[in-house]
């Protein structure tokens, strides 16, 4: 910087001394206004550097003198919300479960609540569609068919205490495996079982079958192969198989007998969750309506396996969507 | 060497614009009258549209996510009619600019028409152009307090206006005008006229033309979209150079003639208007036309000389047209010395000439001194108007506006969107027929609740069901969407249960009206299944 600046004889102002191939360049001084906001960013970088959390150190950052965090503002607003929703979550608690459908406000609660806490949850083994998976045998909660009872009720207890496991009131029903029985038994006992749905089968061996399967399995799915919901006992004379409906499917389960295990969820999620996360499943296309005692009544349980066109027809009440916003406009 | 370092910084030239009158500024203040009447009067506007809608004629219902424009409603899903209407003002652009320049700059530009306000008020409080430099230049006095404070109070007034104008569209305007002075209003609402007074005040009243030199990206922009042949606000200077002070010949001649420097005097004026006369200065050299009296730098809201040719910083207001037109009558020359032209508009011959002038204002060559000169004249504006380019945007510019208005006439008032459930694809019920899933979405866009019928047309015999309903009516609520979730359920002996895919339409219709849509969508059946899925067994 030890030569006079340089004018340039054009606009009068200054360059900045360089030249490349004869081009030089102008040094034009900024606006006043121009700096001084440069100089407030500044100001205001700083400020905010006191203020928020701002320099990373080796573990976390600096705090700040506001002592504002990002997980701070979710745990209010989750507060918050709580907050807001307590009410209705005391409800929840409470209402008989038969009357809950009827209410709307609280049953629209109950299945937005429910699609979070399904999707947080349950999600894992049934499959965020609810559709189960056939090879591992985790049902699908879609169809109309259901193990231990589809009423709000029935699903309830099976989420609150869940199958086959240390919960001292959990469902529980266990298959014997049928591996004594000749080959050519056990081969009969699936033609006949694959019959009882109409599916393809021998006939001369279903009819054998028919005899062994009286004795064997009918104390538990019955003479007709209905199943038995107090014992969680499979429905076989409908189309909806839990562990595959192919000869072989039905064989390999004759001789190693697997058994699905939930866990329970009523200590876990609490009471209103887990009532929430049932109105949910009872509302993806198959729950039952409640009836008097489906449990001690064998000929209801079938007319019970009609999906409900009960609940008071109100619009807008989709599984999947059905909110808050649903009457408002939503686009 | 540290004296001679350049300054971190230009502090701003002030400029004192001059008041002037003419033509141009007349348009300009038409302009400003219309286009600010418009922005403050249009939300106070009503319109009925029946007891479920609001009544203001022009409103962005954030809210309820609706576009309310006198009897036009958009939805959100119809923002294709504000990205064409934004491709329309793109378009508009680049063919006024290639037509006419910035002109959208000079006359319309929301920081033209503010600042040109406040510049109203501002010589309205401190006077003109001289009186406004020696206030500029004075101590701080009582008097200069005064002055300014005034300004800038009535500058704040107007700035709250604009902040205040701009919420009444996204809210019922009488509403919150009631919320706002009763301190009722939404925090969103006192922030948004809190930065936009702010902004008004600062662009339009402190940075002024800063703004359009620093900040705005377009005067580049246009600067790239004019060709030689765009009309803009230039100097004809083969019409005024030589610049200078000087009288004409002719009168000096004359009023010797007559007896000496009285009857000059008298009588020179009336010399002056003979427009055919050559200037000379007063060592006799020939002059042009500009008397280099500094008028259109005077009236320059940017404070630049429009006769060094054609400068970033110009936004062709035009006001030095008019300022030159005065002079040039004052003078007896005739008008347009600067003007509306054309860079490649100029007369082929040397600059200065007579001839040309003359041949410019119209009189006739014979008339002028030396005949045998070519006579010219500018092309015809509509020349630099109608031109290819302009023309090819004009029919760009006017088939979108075709599309949507058309587009505005035949959407439906009733409307269906059908998403298949796709997890899983369908769902196998105990009596083995197939059910397949989709989240439809109604809209109504009547302004009360309707009826919609819901059906199906396909070759198989296919049945349909609205979930949690008893049939397939559901009721949407005026102006509003209804998800509904929809089953389509095949029975066993159907071919559609096995078959991966079949057609189907479904349809909706409207109870009242009878108006009808449909929307094409898939049917899944057994041999669709996906073995990892495990949708069935």
């Amino acid at each position: 910087m030890a030569d006079a600046p340089k004018i340039d004889e054009v606009t009068g102002t200054e360059t900045t001394g360089h030249s490349w191939d004869g081009i030089e360049e102008l040094n034009t001084p900024l606006p006043r206004w121009w700096l001084w906001t440069f100089y407030a960013t500044v100001v205001w970088g700083i400020i905010y550097m006191i203020l928020f959390p701002a320099w990373p150190l080796v573990s976390g950052a600096t705090t700040g003198l506001l002592g504002f965090s990002t997980r701070g503002e979710v745990a209010a607003e989750i507060e918050r919300v709580e907050l807001s929703n307590a009410e209705l979550t005391r409800s929840l608690t409470t209402v008989d479960l038969a009357a809950l459908p009827a209410n709307e406000d609280l049953h629209r609660f109950a299945v937005q609540a429910g699609r979070s806490i399904f999707a947080a949850n349950c999600s894992q083994c049934h499959g965020a569609g609810a559709a189960g998976v056939v090879a591992s045998g985790y049902p699908n909660l879609l169809d109309d068919d259901w193990l231990w009872g589809g009423t709000l009720e029935e699903i309830a207890y099976t989420v609150r205490h869940g199958i086959r496991n240390e919960d001292l009131d959990s469902r529980y029903s266990e298959m014997p495996p049928f591996d004594w029985m000749e080959d050519e038994e056990l081969d009969q006992v699936a033609h006949h079982v694959r019959s009882l749905s109409g599916l393809d089968h021998d006939a001369a061996a279903a009819d054998q079958g028919a005899a062994l399967f009286v004795d064997n399995c009918s104390s538990c799915h019955g003479e007709n192969g209905l199943g038995n919901r107090d014992l969680g006992a499979p429905n076989l004379a409908d189309a909806i198989w839990l562990r595959g409906g192919t000869h072989e499917a039905i064989l390999r389960q004759l001789n190693a007998p697997r058994h699905g295990v939930m866990p329970p969820w009523g200590e876990r999620l609490g009471e209103a969750e887990v009532r929430a996360v049932s109105a949910y499943v009872h509302g993806l296309g198959g729950g039952e309506a409640q009836i008097a005692d489906p449990a001690t009544d064998k000929g209801a349980e079938d007319a019970a396996a009609v999906p409900d066109a009960t609940y008071p027809a109100r619009a807008g009440e989709t599984p999947e969507e059905a909110g808050a916003d649903d009457v408002a406009p939503t686009e | 060497m540290a004296s001679d370092a350049p300054p971190l910084f230009a502090a701003r030239q002030p400029i004192f614009p001059r008041r002037v009158s003419g033509t141009f500024r007349r348009l300009k203040w038409a302009i400003l009258i219309v286009t600010l009447g418009i922005y403050y009067i249009t939300p106070w506007i009503r319109w009925d549209r029946g007891p479920n809608l609001p009544d203001q004629a022009v409103l962005v219902d954030l809210a309820n996510r609706r576009f309310h424009f006198f009897w036009i409603e958009i939805w959100p899903h119809e923002f294709y009619f504000v990205a064409g209407l934004l491709i329309m003002a793109g378009l508009g652009l680049f063919l006024f600019t290639s037509a006419l320049g910035r002109v959208w700059c000079g006359y319309s530009c929301p920081q033209t028409v503010w600042t040109d306000l406040f510049l109203t008020v501002e010589r309205w409080i401190e006077g003109d152009r001289n009186a406004r430099i020696r206030l500029h230049n004075a101590p701080w006095t009582a008097r200069k307090w005064r002055l300014r404070m005034t300004k800038w109070a009535v500058w704040l007034l107007i700035s709250v206006a604009t902040g205040g104008a701009w919420v009444f569209y996204f809210a019922d305007a009488p509403t919150l005008l009631r919320d706002l002075v009763t301190a009722q209003a939404a925090p969103v609402a006192y922030l948004t006229i809190a930065i936009l007074t702010a902004t008004t005040f600062t662009l339009g009243g402190l940075l002024r033309e800063q703004v359009c030199i620093y900040m705005c990206p377009w005067p580049r922009i246009q600067a790239a979209m004019m060709d030689p042949g765009t009309l803009t606000v230039g100097y004809r200077e083969w019409r005024g150079e030589p610049r200078g002070k000087g009288g004409i010949r002719r009168r000096k001649v004359a009023a010797e003639a007559i007896g000496g420097g009285e009857a000059a005097a008298r009588y020179g004026a009336a010399l002056d208007k003979d427009s055919a006369a050559p200037r000379t200065s007063h060592s006799g050299d020939a002059l042009g036309d500009c008397i280099d009296c500094h008028a259109c730098v005077a009236v320059c809201p940017m404070g630049i000389d429009i006769r060094e040719g054609q400068q970033m910083e110009c936004i062709t207001c035009a006001l030095c047209i008019d300022a030159c037109d005065e002079v040039m009558a004052k003078i007896g020359r005739p008008r347009g010395l600067i003007d509306y032209l054309a860079l490649d508009d100029r007369p082929p011959t040397q600059p200065g000439e007579v001839a040309d002038v003359a041949a410019f204002s119209g009189t006739p060559a014979g008339h002028v001194s030396g005949a045998e000169r070519p006579v010219w004249a500018p092309k015809p504006v509509w020349r630099h108007i109608f031109r290819p380019r302009t023309i090819l945007y004009t029919v760009a510019w006017s088939a979108i506006g075709v599309f949507l208005v058309v587009a505005l006439f035949v959407r439906p008032d009733i409307d269906m969107t059908v998403a298949p459930v796709r997890n899983p694809t369908f769902v196998t019920l105990s009596d083995g027929s197939v059910r397949n899933a989709y989240d439809v979405r109604l809209r109504n866009k009547h302004d009360e609740a309707r009826p919609f019928l819901l059906s199906l047309s396909a070759d198989e015999e296919l049945s349909v069901e609205v979930q949690g309903a008893a049939d397939t009516v559901v009721e949407v609520p005026a102006d509003s969407t209804r998800r509904e979730r929809v089953y389509v359920i095949a029975a066993p002996p159907d071919a559609a249960a096995g078959r991966e895919r079949t057609e189907i339409r479904l349809w909706v219709e409207d109870g009242v009206s009878g108006e009808r849509s449909f929307e094409d969508t898939i049917f899944n059946g057994r041999e669709s299944f996906d073995e990892r899925s495990g949708s069935a067994g």
